[in-house]
């Protein structure tokens, strides 16, 4: 049976900040009631992943940004053919869009948490301003993903930015 | 050959156009041509930008770390890296490839055969189709997977499931989608129950019809556009890849084979624990990503290709019906003895991607799968070296320990880097055939990319913040005054002239 939320956070957790978004679901695995919550990782989005969005009410893609201007943003996604110039891996506005052409269903309510980052080594921990980050955008994931579902989507056309 | 045009003789008085980053390949790669007043080009240069840092981030671990580690060296072909990570640290434990338990090995195979063939689904689906099936010339708008499944949306579903198969294969096999630990020090940690068997088997046989569909297509369209798919970006050159000890088509396991530009064998059945002798790297001085050669043969001719072109070339059969007779077809449709078109590349990864769906269904029939005899033990000892066939070619891991078992030396020479020369190569000849003296323009560079992208390089790594890659176009005059620039943000959207 497929649980009505999923969390995807995608990043390499050996390269530096980029492990922010598997370090998010981690604190979520955590400290939240996972019985309608699915937690998704990988390193890249990829065309699969569309799948993955089948049959859900809400869907948090959760990412590394070095375009954030504040610790965190959450902010709602179209789909986009946006042709995702970016290697082999798809944007989440991208993979929207392939799953609008794979399902032919009507695409759930889908956000970005994207938490802002600065450094990709490879072998590197995460930055001290990233860890900060993390903790600031884990709590807003927790407080959001406690509320009732119906209320969550209430939220789909605001833009939050903190 | 283009030789010629690695280094220009006077740069200063060129102007320099930029392709930055190749899009649709994994990492960083900029493309670099110098342009007379005529816009005939006099340098072209394919440039990896980021330093990868692989052995350092390898060494002073401990062994057993390693198979899950090295994972995250590259999040297209983390599996390619578990398993050469895991045949080298087999001899670590004192264990060879012959002595790995059957159950163990199957798995292996099992995991790889889903490895590569979700990793050929996805460089033909996502990356390559758009140029095959819209033109290399397309507006920009056509090239990306949406417009595949927009337009062809049959063609653009199957590749969506093939790829899906292929990490379900990985998931059954080592537990989880990512990191998972599938292979362990002298075997395997799990088997598959009847259950994960049932499962896989219930789809493999829509997997093999649609794995025919997108060879039946690639072939379509090479031959259709003949004799142009056989001369863009061709070059010729050996070929190396590991292959049975009866010349079949190998992907795991086997010994180094080498075949000139005639298809005259000069290395076979060769062990790969040997490699240093038979290869080396030179440095150059423009670029991070070395250059491997053949050290018989020195550096300016020991140069050769990996990877499917390289693998389908030099086997003798392969041990599959199917993708037999589409090697056959395939050979036959050269005219010699070896094929050395570039976009070929694209041809033999669908027979390898056929070859793979194929082995998949003959592996999940057989019963040592479900087996618990699944590690062997042996003597410790201070070196191991693995090399396997990864997706873009042969891989080699290759480590020393000390008594503590901490890694002190670590070496991985990556199929991309083998193939280095050969994507310098292709690149000058596409630059000096198709763009000079023609008025530059995106679609026009679209050309180089093509080329690149037919040898499917991972030029990095995992990493992928958003706003990381854009692409961007400069044109500098020859007093190096920057005349005009066009800025491709990773959104996709274009900005002329500005930042």
């Amino acid at each position: 049976m497929t649980k009505p939320i999923l969390v995807f956070g995608y990043g390499n957790p050996s390269r530096g900040d980029d492990a922010v978004s598997p370090l998010a679901l981690d604190y979520l695995s955590d400290h939240l009631n996972l019985s309608n919550i699915e937690l998704l990782s990988d390193f890249q989005l990829q065309i699969e992943h569309a799948l993955d969005l089948q049959d859900r009410e809400l869907v948090v893609f959760v990412d590394a940004s070095v375009d954030c201007p504040d610790s965190f943003a959450f902010t709602p996604l179209t789909p986009a053919q946006d042709h995702s110039y970016t290697s082999h891996a798809l944007s989440p506005a991208a993979l929207l869009s392939v799953y609008q052409a794979v399902s032919k269903q009507p695409i759930p309510p889908c956000f970005l948490l994207s938490i802002q980052a600065e450094a990709f080594e490879l072998g590197t921990g995460l930055s001290e301003r990233c860890a900060a980050n993390l903790q600031q955008a884990c709590r807003f994931l927790e407080k959001l993903l406690t509320q009732p579902l119906s209320a969550i989507v209430e939220r789909q056309s605001e833009n939050i930015n903190r | 050959m283009y030789e010629h045009l690695e280094t220009a003789a006077n740069p200063q008085n060129l102007k320099r156009v930029a392709v930055d980053p190749v899009s649709r390949v994994e990492g960083h790669g900029k493309v670099t041509l110098l342009l007379d007043e005529n816009n005939q080009v006099q340098q072209a240069r394919l440039h990896i930008v980021e330093f990868r840092g692989f052995e350092k981030f390898i060494q002073g671990r401990p062994y057993w770390e390693l198979p899950v580690m090295v994972q995250r060296l590259c999040g297209i072909c983390p599996v390619s890296h578990h398993l050469a990570a895991a045949k080298a640290i087999d001899q670590l434990v004192g264990v060879d490839p012959a002595n790995l338990p059957p159950a163990a090995d199957k798995l292996r195979r099992l995991l790889h055969f889903g490895q590569v063939l979700q990793s050929h689904a996805l460089h033909f689906f996502h990356l390559s189709s758009p140029d095959l099936l819209f033109g290399f010339e397309s507006e920009i708008g056509k090239r990306s997977i949406v417009a595949v499944l927009t337009d062809y949306p049959d063609i653009g579903l199957q590749g969506v499931k093939l790829r899906k198969y292929g990490q379900e294969v990985i998931r059954m096999v080592s537990g989880k989608r990512i990191h998972g630990t599938g292979a362990i020090p002298g075997g395997m940690n799990k088997a598959l129950n009847k259950e994960e068997r049932d499962y896989l088997k219930q789809d493999i046989a829509q997997i093999v019809v649609w794995a025919q569909a997108a060879l039946q297509l690639v072939t379509k369209v090479h031959t259709s556009h003949l004799p142009y798919y056989d001369d863009f970006a061709t070059i010729r050159s050996k070929y190396l890849s590991l292959t049975k000890p009866n010349g079949a088509l190998e992907l795991y396991h086997g010994g180094i084979r080498v075949k000139d530009e005639q298809g005259e064998t000069l290395v076979d059945h060769y062990d790969y624990c040997d490699y240093p002798k038979l290869i080396r790297e030179e440095v150059r001085s423009w670029t991070y990503m070395k250059f491997p050669y053949l050290t018989s043969l020195g550096k300016s001719d020991g140069w050769y290709r990996v990877g499917p072109l390289a693998r389908v070339n030099n086997c003798d059969f392969i041990d599959t019906p199917l993708a037999e007779a589409a090697r056959v077809e395939f050979k036959q449709h050269g005219g010699e003895a070896m094929v050395h078109s570039t976009l070929a590349f694209h041809w033999t990864r669908m027979i390898e991607l056929l070859h793979c769906a194929e082995s998949i269904q003959i592996l999940l029939d057989d019963p040592d799968l479900l087996s618990s005899d699944l590690v062997a033990n042996g003597e410790k000892r201070y070196e191991g070296i693995g090399v396997i066939e990864a997706p873009r070619g042969t891989l080699f891991h290759h480590y020393q320990i000390d008594e503590n078992d901490i890694v002190t030396k670590a070496n991985l020479i990556v199929s991309t880097t083998s193939n280095n020369t050969a994507m310098n190569e292709s690149v000058r000849q596409v630059a000096a055939k198709y763009l000079s003296g023609r008025e530059l323009t995106e679609p026009l560079l679209n050309n180089l990319e093509v080329a690149i992208r037919a040898y499917d390089p991972c030029l990095s790594c995992a990493t992928h913040a958003v706003g990381k890659m854009p692409l961007q176009l400069e044109l500098v005059d020859a007093d190096g005054k920057l005349v005009d620039k066009l800025v491709r943000h990773s959104s996709g959207e274009f900005i002329h002239g500005s930042e």
